[in-house]
C-alpha cells in the first residue's frame, strides 16, 4: 500500500498512476468478493462499479485512508445493488440478499488467501490451458476482454465467448474456490507456474499482432509470479519461476536491435541488462536450491541456468562447465529433447563445435524442429563444413516459423565461419 | 452441493459375464466405499445390445447399435453428489474405470 501512501502525500495523484494501483488493489477486493458473494459475473462487475466511482471521487477528495476497505466496502454494496434487483427480477425476496452474504472480513491475510484462492482456481486442472490463460488476464492482471483479446490474437467475440464459458465452467461444475491442501499444493503450484511461463513466454516471443501489448504480457507474468511469490514464499517452485523470469527478462532492452530484430544472447549488449534484477534472482536462486536439496525443482535448475549467462561478463566468460553440469541435474527432474538440445549446445561451447555436433546429433526426436535444425547449421558452419553448413541452414529456415528469427538464420548463412 | 455423473467409458466387453468377476467385485468394493455419495448408478451390456432411438418428423426410427463409434463406450455411470469438483474427481479416480478406461465427469443440470 506504499504507492498510494506516497500518492496521498504527493496530494495530486496522476490518473495513469492511480489508473494502475486501483488495478493492482481491485484484483484483490476481486479475490475476496468473489469468495464472499459466490458469483464470478456479479464480483467482477461491483468490482468494475466501485472502481469507477474511486475513479469519480478521489481525486476530488482525495485516497482515504484505507483504500482496500473503501473499494471492498463499496463493491460489496454494489454487489448487494445488483444482487437485489436480479432477485427482484427473479421475483424473489430481495431483503434476504444481504443476509447470503457472510460477515465482511477485512484481515489482510484472509485477503492474501483470497488471492491465492483466484490464482489457484484460474489455473485449475480441470480448465484448459488456453482457458486458463484468458481467465489469468482478466482477473489476475485486470485487463480487459478486449486487452485480454488482442494479446492472445483471438477476436473480441471469440475471446468473450471463451472467457464466459470458463466462468460458466466454474460455476456449473462446482470448481472449488480455496487454497490446495498442503499435499496436492506442489503439483497444483507445478500447473500455476506452466500458465504463468506460457503467458511470459507469449509475451517474450512476441512478434505478431500488436507487438507492444504482447511484449507487457512478459512485464504481466512477472508481476503474476512475484504475486505468487509473495504469497507462498517458501515454495521452490515459486521461488523458482519468479528467478527465471527476472533473469530472461532482464535482457528485454538488449535482445532486440533498433529495427526490432532479436539479438542472440551472445550478441548482446550486457550493459544493457537490468543488473537490479540479476542480483534479485540470484538470491532467489540461492534460496531455491536451499529449500530443495534432494529434488531440486525444474524451475529453479533452470533460473540457475539462466544465472550463469545473466553472471557471465561475455559469452566466452561464460562458466559452460556449471552451465552443462545444471543441464545434468535438469536432466534429473525434467528429461525431454529440448532439454538435450540445449545441453549439447553447451557443450559445443564448452568443449568446441565438434563435441557439441556429435551431442546435438543424438538428440532424438527434433527432427522438424527448427532450434535443433539451426543449431546443427551453425555447428557445421563453425566447423567449416560450409556445403552441410549451407543445407542445414535451408532447412532450419523453412522450419522457423518466426520472421524475425529466419532473417537472423539468412543472416548467418551468408557469412559462413562467422556464426 | 453439486450432482455429478460419472461416465465411465471402457471396453465394449459384457461385463456380466464370469470372466470379468475381478472387476465387478472392484465395483462392489467402490459401491461399499464411496456409499456416503453415491446417489444411483448402473452398469450397461455392451453396445451390441443398444438401440438407438430418433424421432424424425413425428416418426420413431431406430437404429441397431451404440451412438457413436469409438473404443471406448459408455459402460456405466454412477451418479454421485460432492461439494466440489475436487472431491468429484477424487472419487471418479476411485471407479475401477478409471484405470481400464476414462470416467468422464459432468455436473447435473439441477431440475
Amino acid at each position: 500500500m506504499t504507492e498510494l501512501d506516497d500518492n496521498r502525500h504527493a496530494g495530486h495523484a496522476g490518473h495513469a498512476a492511480l489508473v494502475r494501483v486501483l488495478r493492482d488493489e481491485g484484483r484483490r477486493v476481486l479475490a475476496t468478493l468473489i469468495r464472499t458473494v459466490g458469483d464470478w459475473q456479479v464480483a467482477e462487475d461491483a468490482v468494475a462499479d466501485a472502481v469507477e466511482r474511486a475513479l469519480a471521487t478521489w481525486p476530488r477528495t482525495g485516497v482515504p485512508e484505507q483504500p482496500r476497505a473503501w473499494l471492498i466496502v463499496t463493491a460489496r454494496r454494489c454487489a448487494v445493488d445488483r444482487l437485489r434487483r436480479e432477485h427482484r427480477r427473479a421475483e424473489k425476496e430481495a431483503s434476504a440478499v444481504e443476509l447470503l452474504l457472510p460477515p465482511e472480513d477485512r484481515d489482510a491475510d484472509t485477503i492474501d488467501d483470497d488471492l491465492l484462492r483466484l490464482v489457484f482456481t484460474c489455473c485449475h486442472p480441470a480448465l484448459e490451458p488456453a482457458a486458463q490463460v484468458a481467465l489469468a488476464l482478466r482477473t489476475l492482471c485486470g485487463l480487459t476482454t478486449e486487452e485480454v483479446a488482442r494479446a492472445l490474437l483471438v477476436g473480441e467475440a471469440t475471446m468473450s465467448k471463451r472467457i464466459t464459458r470458463t466462468k460458466q465452467k466454474i460455476a456449473r461444475a462446482a470448481i472449488p474456490y480455496r487454497v490446495p491442501a498442503a499435499h496436492e499444493l506442489p503439483d497444483r503450484l507445478l500447473a500455476v507456474a506452466a500458465t504463468v511461463y506460457f503467458l511470459f513466454n507469449e509475451g517474450y516471443s512476441a512478434t505478431s499482432g500488436d507487438v507492444p501489448l504482447r511484449a507487457e504480457l512478459a512485464t504481466e507474468a512477472v508481476r503474476l509470479a512475484r504475486l505468487v511469490h509473495d504469497l507462498l514464499p517458501d515454495e521452490p517452485t515459486a521461488i523458482g519461476l519468479l528467478a527465471l523470469l527476472l533473469l530472461q527478462h532482464s535482457r528485454r532492452d538488449a535482445r532486440v536491435d533498433a529495427e526490432g530484430r532479436p539479438v542472440l544472447l551472445a550478441d548482446q549488449d550486457r550493459d544493457r541488462w537490468h543488473h537490479d534484477e540479476v542480483v534479485e534472482a540470484v538470491a532467489l536462486v540461492g534460496r531455491g536450491l536451499r529449500r530443495c536439496p534432494d529434488r531440486p525443482d525444474p524451475y529453479v535448475v533452470q533460473a540457475a541456468i539462466a544465472a550463469c549467462h545473466a553472471l557471465a561478463p561475455s559469452t566466452e566468460a561464460t562458466d559452460w562447465d556449471a552451465v552443462v553440469s545444471w543441464y545434468d541435474v535438469l536432466l534429473t527432474v525434467r528429461d525431454g529433447p529440448v532439454e538435450r538440445l540445449n545441453r549439447a549446445v553447451a557443450i559445443g561451447e564448452r568443449d568446441g563445435p565438434a563435441a557439441g555436433l556429435a551431442a546435438v546429433d543424438v538428440v532424438e526426436g527434433l527432427d522438424h524442429y527448427a532450434p535443433w535444425l539451426a543449431a546443427r547449421a551453425v555447428l557445421l558452419s563453425r566447423l567449416g563444413r560450409t556445403g552441410e553448413a549451407d543445407v542445414a541452414f535451408g532447412l532450419a529456415i523453412d522450419a522457423e516459423s518466426n520472421a524475425a528469427r529466419r532473417d537472423d538464420l539468412r543472416r548467418r548463412r551468408r557469412r559462413p565461419g562467422v556464426t | 452441493m453439486t450432482m455429478y455423473a460419472a461416465l465411465i467409458y471402457t471396453d465394449d466387453v459384457d461385463w456380466s459375464a464370469p470372466e470379468h468377476a475381478e472387476e465387478t467385485a472392484e465395483y462392489g468394493e467402490f459401491g461399499r466405499g464411496a456409499a456416503a455419495i453415491i446417489r444411483g448408478g448402473a452398469a450397461l451390456y455392451p453396445t451390441s445390445t443398444a438401440t438407438t432411438v430418433r424421432v424424425k418428423d413425428g416418426d420413431v426410427v431406430t437404429g441397431d447399435g451404440p451412438y457413436a463409434e469409438t473404443k471406448e463406450m459408455l459402460m456405466g455411470f454412477y451418479l454421485l453428489e460432492c461439494g466440489d469438483l475436487d472431491e468429484a474427481v477424487a472419487a471418479a479416480a476411485r471407479i475401477p474405470g478409471a484405470r481400464h478406461g476414462a470416467v468422464e465427469v459432468r455436473p447435473v443440470i439441477p431440475m
